[in-house]
């Protein structure tokens, strides 16, 4: 029965596809595996439904971004052009009672927690990388890399017990100040973005073709000149984007930084003070807000998403130029 | 032939489910008339769960059902007749639920904290605003050692919070210096490891490991509360509506109770009268 039809589909699909494939985007549909199985109505129909439905699938995830978007901004833009930009983002008076809202110490708070945790973060992923990539046998990699991968599992709520009950201590008998500070938050978002980065950047670092490394090799470098001038060199835009893509965590986290940054209103100094981010402002006053106080801890998410496009444009930028350049290669 | 079979599973499954969600909405209506829904401060919260537990042992057929969002949130439920009861950790403000009328259901003290090895024993309410508005920078201002002050405060919104604005800050502001802290605990858990620190606290959860100041020589505790030489009291509230449901009434007249009474007083509270 199904003899016939198959050919039929065959004569269908065959004449002017090779010719158009060449022209149009893969986007056609599954042209060739067609051909392979019986075509009947029914397995032509049901491709377009499972079709339809991964599609479906797929735009619920951008559906649920579009409405997201579209409501943190309702609720939280007015506010901010009532109140003025300019009041909002570079007052640090936060007082929701009198109707005062400016969030300038928690965006310093966020930037300055986010800086000292890629300082720390970066500094020991990279040198996880390098390690895994270039200096390693494959036996002490096996183990090393899914231990610090496994890192990325524990929630982040137990980094934070960990910081108040040993970090927090620490910093305020040896360094003085409260203990809660910018220092604890950032060794903690510090450790806790270090399995994203080390694992983009180890990605980045074994993309770079051998034959670089066994030509600095050929001309007398040692391994590390090799290391330093020319893989690293030749990987530096995928460890960029790896770097960038761990702020986005550092600065999106809130659970763990609530628990070591003591939360106060006031810009940081040093990084021995307190600090407030403003995922710790939102977090902590959401449950009581109602009215003007409510629209702008929208009108916080609202500066965070900023914040978090503008890094993620950056790093999709970064990523796609080298993807250019290796084309051109 | 598979296939036929996963059908006639996802059918079963499908039906099962379909059912079980008419049983529970039935249920849902079956109870309807007989639920009392408490809604309000997270400071009264675990008391009224006590009571309603207790008190639909001895009414059963009464289902009490407590939830917690802040003293804002309760008052607003209750004006909006999401909820039977308000609770509330402060005194009403003004043009806050009018239709309403607030019963006293307990009175909590609120504690000054210190860390136990910081001799100052005794404040002033005076001395209390300035250590939190930063005016005294310096445990050396109210007759202490030379120490930086820490002082500790609730998140904005909190009942305590507003409770202590209310009965110590008047109308200055708290330091933005301050730390923020989410919950009493985490306030204790603070000021049990620093010696600069000062914080305020529901005074049936201070324990024993952190100190509790007097206030104008006034020791904290539940007599001095319930006689009123102690200062900062705040009211527990209970907002309901002036001719109150009989179900309603029936888990307050229980709270009010002397059994409801004693019940609180076990769980650290000061009784209402």
């Amino acid at each position: 029965m199904s003899q016939p039809q198959l050919d039929i589909a065959a004569v269908e699909e065959g004449p002017g596809r090779p010719a158009m494939s060449e022209a149009s985007p893969p986007s056609q549909g599954p042209g060739p595996q067609r051909r392979l199985k019986p075509s009947t109505w029914w397995s032509r129909r049901s491709d377009r439904v499972i079709s339809l439905m991964l599609l479906a699938g797929a735009m619920t995830a951008i559906a649920a971004l579009a409405v997201i978007t579209a409501f943190i901004f309702k609720e939280g833009l007015p506010l901010m052009l009532e109140k003025g930009l300019s009041d909002f983002l570079f007052s640090s008076d936060w007082y929701p009672q009198e109707g005062k809202f400016g969030i300038f110490a928690m965006i310093v708070g966020s930037l300055a927690v986010t800086l000292g945790a890629m300082i720390i973060g970066v500094v020991f992923s990279l040198s996880c990388a390098i390690v895994l990539t270039q200096f390693c046998p494959p036996r002490v990699v096996s183990i090393l890399k899914p231990s610090i991968e496994l890192l990325a599992g524990i929630p982040s709520v137990v980094y934070g017990f960990m910081g108040v009950v040993i970090l927090v201590p620490l910093i305020r008998t040896h360094l003085g100040g409260p203990g809660l500070s910018v220092l604890a938050a950032s060794i903690v978002l510090g450790v806790m973005v270090l399995p994203t980065v080390t694992s983009i950047s180890v990605d980045a670092l074994q993309a770079v073709p051998r034959s670089y490394r066994e030509g600095s090799i050929a001309l007398g470098a040692t391994s590390w000149q090799t290391t330093w001038r020319v893989v690293l060199k030749a990987a530096r835009s995928g460890i960029v984007a790896a770097v960038i893509l761990g702020m986005g965590r550092a600065i999106g986290e809130t659970m763990a930084v609530i628990m070591v940054a003591g939360n106060p209103l006031d810009v940081p100094t040093s990084p021995l003070d307190p600090v407030r981010t403003l995922t710790s402002n939102i977090a902590m006053e959401m449950g009581y807000a109602s009215g003007d106080h409510r629209r702008a801890l929208f009108a916080t998410g609202v500066t965070l998403f900023v914040i978090i496009m503008i890094l993620n444009v950056i790093a999709l930028t970064v990523s796609r130029r080298r993807a250019v350049r290796s084309k051109a290669r | 032939m598979t296939r036929m079979n996963t059908k006639r599973i996802g059918g079963a499954a499908l039906a099962v489910a379909l059912a079980s969600l008419a049983l529970t909405a039935a249920s849902c209506r079956r109870q309807g008339g007989k639920t009392v829904s408490v809604v309000g401060s997270t400071s009264i919260q675990p008391f009224a769960e006590v009571l309603a537990d207790e008190f639909h042992r001895v009414y059963r057929d009464i289902e009490i059902e407590v939830q917690g969002g802040g003293s804002t949130a309760g008052v607003q439920a209750f004006m909006n007749d999401i909820a039977d009861v308000g609770m509330c950790s402060r005194n009403l403000k003004k043009g806050e639920a009018p239709q309403g009328r607030p019963v006293v259901i307990a009175r909590d003290g609120l504690a000054i904290v210190v860390h136990g090895s910081n001799p100052v024993n005794d404040l002033s309410v005076d001395q209390i605003r300035d250590l939190f508005s930063g005016r005294a920078a310096n445990w050396k201002q109210v007759g202490g050692p030379d120490r930086v002050v820490r002082p500790i405060s609730r998140e904005e919104g909190s009942g305590t919070r507003e409770a202590f604005e209310k009965l110590v800050m008047k109308k200055t502001r708290i330091s933005r210096k301050a730390l923020t802290q989410e919950s009493n605990g985490s306030v204790k858990e603070l000021v049990r490891h620093d010696p600069g620190a000062v914080g305020y606290m529901s005074l049936g959860l201070v324990g024993t490991e952190i100190k509790a100041v007097r206030i104008g020589g006034v020791k904290p505790s539940a007599e001095n509360v319930l006689n009123g030489s102690y200062s900062l009291v705040r009211p527990f509230l209970f907002i309901v509506k002036k001719q109150p449901r009989a179900d309603t009434q029936k888990y307050l007249d229980f709270v009010l109770s002397d059994q409801g009474q004693r019940l609180l007083e076990k769980e650290g509270l000061v009784r209402a009268k």
